[in-house]
């Protein structure tokens, strides 16, 4: 086959449109080398070839007490609150996605809000409504007595946390999987005389099964590497996970203990690398090719029953998203914590606090809106690129890097902090200075977690463009980077910016990565409200989660304009 | 010659999209390229526009080596213009700025750019459109964006997939005419993709008829119809029969056939037809109704707008196609005469 990189010198367009691709595949390749064979590779490395690691270190690992207790808590929890995910999950996909409630579409945001809001923020809403002091208990009469333990601090209290912020993973899931379903073979099966539930139970589940399974193993994996839940609520219950042991000996004892957290990440990681295969292979297997474009979904009608259904859903939605917030709002607005919510005791002074007065808190929010914006931005520029280079001649490459960000998305957060610490807490070659301690390292962190969020949305929006426009750009003279500035650039702004915003999102609400990078001087908005609920400041925990979510809000609200006119699949709660 | 293709091969797996494929295309002609679908003209046309890489065969445009063993020059330097079946309008520039991307391609600036790109939008009546977005117009109109595109790239080659194929039918007889008008202004060497015969009998300087990743014959469009050159170019161009026949006697462009029903016929035939098994092809032009006719028993009948055609069946040969002044039923017997046909070349010429 002739080399397509053309011997002979361009006529037009200058040597640039050759050299185009070629560059920008090796900066895309160094960048994958620092965010993810760099980091992963280091903490394989210390943890299997290092003196000391290796079987005999995973064998003393295992041997230890609080590791097999740890990592029993981390199966347990994620396998059941996966399970009553799918269950809740499943069921609102299913009635949403076929039945004929109004406002879908504000049902789906309010569902994602689930997930939006982070499992530390989560765990403080429900501790303030659930515990002794609780506003709303306290109305009804039926709180805890003073001075009791907060129903929460257990293993029932993190495995129902964990399943409500996995929901909206099942949710969305089986949501795709009913849009991709011919509305004719429902059709067929409701003229041969099935019953709605017939229908649902013998067509609409068989044909939807590798979805919810691909729904369970998602939540599972994102179980698997949470932290927030387990660490406010577990470490009260003695509930220890994986991920929450971790971020203890490395709190308790510095990084000397770094080789034995390479173990540890090692296991976890391997843990959940094990669920994703395990369900790529099931989907391989179970999966029945569907004849047939997908059309407009169906419609089944409730009937009568629909007003019902429509005020079950949203009086759930209210106590799981609502309920907690604004537990979460008198907990801000009373003086001190304990103090009952009145028109006399309401003050401002915690937001005050957090916004003017304390220099950490301030900091925090700075930090995180910068960090956020940063990562989101350079996400969609390497998106832009990556999605570029996908549909060309150096294809195998860039998927090559698109693998490796799904990788680094698949391995709990956790892992990939202890993995920067680890490559990077030693001075870089040549420069003498660490980045452990500055902003980048968390920064490189976000990215290297984050891309694959903010790359699926615009290599959607790359296989929905007409290879024409590409091709017409060509035989006009236009060279690599004109088309990618002119052409491509315009035509999937949209769908980088949704995933810019995504990733803003997530970075901006996140504590997993930072809980082990962040130093002095470098705290995230996540950090700050988990060390002041952690140090028992909850008044002003309270105020800044009031505050982040009501970012978050924002933001989502930004990206549901932003999402008009795409195609379908890029805003989650769009139909 | 313009477009030069010598032994083009292009394979997909196991499958020969273009196989072994030659042509020479001279200067300022209109050729199409006509084929069923799947039969590789639209790999052809990528191949030719740099968009495909050749597995084997070398491509010269206007005496330029473009691709051959070792080369590939990318499509933004080949300096040919491409008119897409989906046209490719980029939907987020204004109609001006479709046109006027060539030019800044070539180094031109925007604005400049822009200045003349209106030249080339009023040479298609498109000028009260410059600011409208592809988005707001009908498929005619993008269609001339899309020619007024081409002729901004000032290339001397355009290449065409199908530009017609999704235009509504009355749209595209009066496109047909707006093609014709353009290659005359253009001037340029035009390859036209299409499976429709009769946009390429009605626009083409040269036919190539194309089955499976070759050409089956290259003839100007009423040779084609006339003297195919083979039984799928006379199958696939206009109505007609192929029956096996005996040939008898052979002078040059005349040859005596025997049918297989025993029947004697004289047909038009190359220089160098010989006696021996052969071919021939029998137009509804070669049969004529009434008079002193075999009677023939008519199977079906359709009526075609100005005239009715009808599959009659003579004794001793396979249905052949008639057409007629006047209405028949089925089941009627009628008087058949034949006077004419075209005897197959044994060999293909190409």
């Amino acid at each position: 086959m002739p080399s397509d990189t053309g011997a002979a010198p361009a006529r037009r367009s200058g040597l640039r449109s050759l050299s185009g691709e070629p560059v920008l595949l090796a900066a895309l390749a160094l960048v994958a080398l620092v965010l993810f064979v760099v980091p992963l590779g280091a903490v394989v490395r210390l943890a299997l070839f290092a003196t000391g690691g290796g079987v005999d270190a995973f064998v003393t690992a295992l041997s230890s007490r609080s590791v097999q207790r740890a990592l029993w808590h981390s199966l347990e929890s994620s396998a059941l609150s996966a399970a009553l995910a799918t269950l809740v999950g499943g069921g609102l996909g299913l009635l949403i996605g076929l039945g004929d409630m109004r406002g879908r579409v504000a049902l789906s945001f309010a569902i994602l809000m689930l997930m939006m809001i982070p499992a530390h923020v989560t765990a403080i809403a429900w501790m303030q409504m659930l515990g002794p002091s609780s506003v709303l208990l306290n109305a009804l009469g039926i709180a805890a007595a003073p001075g009791t333990t907060n129903p929460l601090y257990s293993r029932q209290g993190v495995i129902a946390l964990l399943a409500l912020q996995q929901v909206p993973i099942v949710y969305l899931t089986l949501r795709a999987a009913l849009r991709a379903l011919p509305r004719d073979l429902a059709e067929a099966a409701r003229v041969a005389g099935a019953s709605p539930l017939r229908l649902i139970s013998r067509v609409i589940l068989p044909l939807t099964f590798p979805a919810l399974l691909a729904g369970y193993a998602l939540a599972f994996v994102s179980a698997l590497g949470n932290f927030g839940v387990p660490a406010l609520l577990g470490i009260p219950g003695r509930y220890v996970t994986l991920p929450v042991l971790m971020w203890q000996r490395l709190a308790s004892s510095g990084p000397s203990v770094l080789a034995d957290l390479a173990v540890l990440a090692c296991l976890i990681g391997a843990l959940a690398l094990l669920a994703v295969l395990a369900q790529m292979r099931v989907l391989r297997r179970l999966s029945v090719a569907l004849i047939g474009p997908p059309q407009q979904s169906l419609r089944l009608t409730l009937g009568r029953a629909r007003p019902w259904v429509e005020a079950a859903v949203w009086l759930l939605l209210a106590l799981t998203v609502l309920a907690p917030f604004l537990a979460m709002l008198a907990t801000a607005l009373v003086p001190t914590y304990g103090v009952p919510l009145r028109p006399d005791t309401a003050t401002l002074r915690h937001f005050h606090e957090v916004i003017f007065t304390q220099a950490v808190t301030a900091r925090a929010f700075a930090n995180s809106a910068g960090l956020a914006l940063a990562a989101g931005t350079i996400v969609a520029g390497l998106a832009l690129g990556l999605g570029a280079l996908m549909r060309g001649r150096f294809g195998s490459g860039a998927r090559g890097v698109a693998t490796l960000a799904e990788l680094a998305y698949a391995v709990p957060g956790l892992v990939i902090s202890v993995a920067f610490i680890i490559a990077f807490i030693k001075p870089l070659p040549g420069l003498g200075i660490s980045l452990y301690g500055t902003h980048w390292i968390i920064l490189a962190a976000y990215l290297s977690a984050f891309l694959a969020m903010g790359l699926k949305p615009v290599s959607v929006a790359y296989a929905a463009l007409d290879p024409a426009l590409q091709d017409a750009a060509r035989v006009s003279g236009a060279g690599f980077w004109r088309r990618l500035w002119r052409i491509d650039a315009p035509l999937i702004a949209p769908a980088a910016a949704s995933g810019a915003v995504l990733v803003m999102l997530t970075a901006w609400n996140e504590v997993t990565l930072s809980a082990i990078l962040w130093t002095r001087g470098t705290e995230t908005l996540g950090t700050v409200i988990f060390n002041y609920e952690d140090g028992g400041y909850s008044t002003l925990a309270s105020a800044m989660s009031v505050i982040s979510v009501l970012a978050t809000l924002a933001l989502m609200l930004a990206l549901h304009r932003i999402g008009r006119g795409l195609p379908p699949g890029i805003i989650p709660w769009r139909d | 010659m313009s477009i030069s293709l010598a032994n083009l091969t292009r394979s997909y797996g196991a499958a020969r999209a273009v196989d072994d494929l030659s042509a020479e295309i001279p200067a300022g002609c209109f050729f199409t390229v006509l084929g069923p679908s799947g039969c590789g003209k639209s790999t052809l046309l990528r191949l030719i526009a740099g968009l495909e890489p050749l597995d084997q065969g070398r491509i010269a445009l206007e005496g330029r080596a473009v691709a051959g063993p070792g080369l590939h020059l990318p499509p933004e330097t080949r300096g040919v213009g491409v008119v897409f079946q989906s046209y490719a309008l980029w939907p987020h520039m204004d109609v001006l700025g479709n046109v006027a991307f060539p030019i800044e391609a070539a180094g031109v600036r925007r604005t400049a750019a822009r200045a003349e790109a209106a030249a080339h939008l009023d040479s298609v009546a498109l000028t009260a459109f410059a600011q409208r977005r592809p988005a707001d117009l009908s498929g005619g109109q993008r269609q001339r964006v899309a020619l007024a595109r081409c002729l901004a790239a000032r290339a001397r080659i355009v290449l065409m997939d199908e530009p017609l194929a999704n235009l509504d039918p009355h749209l595209r007889a009066a496109m047909e005419e707006e093609m014709a008008a353009f290659h005359a202004r253009a001037g340029a060497t035009t390859l036209f993709i299409t499976h429709d015969q009769r946009e390429a009998m009605a626009l083409s300087d040269l036919v190539a008829v194309m089955r499976a990743g070759r050409f089956e014959q290259i003839a100007a469009p009423q040779d084609l119809h006339d003297r195919p050159a083979t039984a799928f170019v006379a199958g696939f161009i206009g109505r007609g029969v192929v029956l096996d026949v005996t040939v008898t006697e052979a002078s040059p462009n005349r040859a005596k056939v025997r049918l297989p029903n025993g029947q004697a016929l004289e047909v038009r035939a190359t220089g160098t037809a010989r006696p021996g098994m052969g071919q021939v092809l029998l137009r509804p032009t070669d049969l004529r109704a009434g008079g002193d006719g075999h009677p023939a028993t008519v199977l079906s009948a359709a009526y075609r707008g100005d005239h009715w055609e009808a599959r009659v069946a003579l004794p001793g040969l396979p249905p052949l196609t008639v057409t007629l002044p006047q209405r028949v039923t089925v089941a009627e017997d009628l008087p058949l005469a034949l006077c004419g046909g075209w005897l197959l070349p044994a060999t293909a010429p190409l």
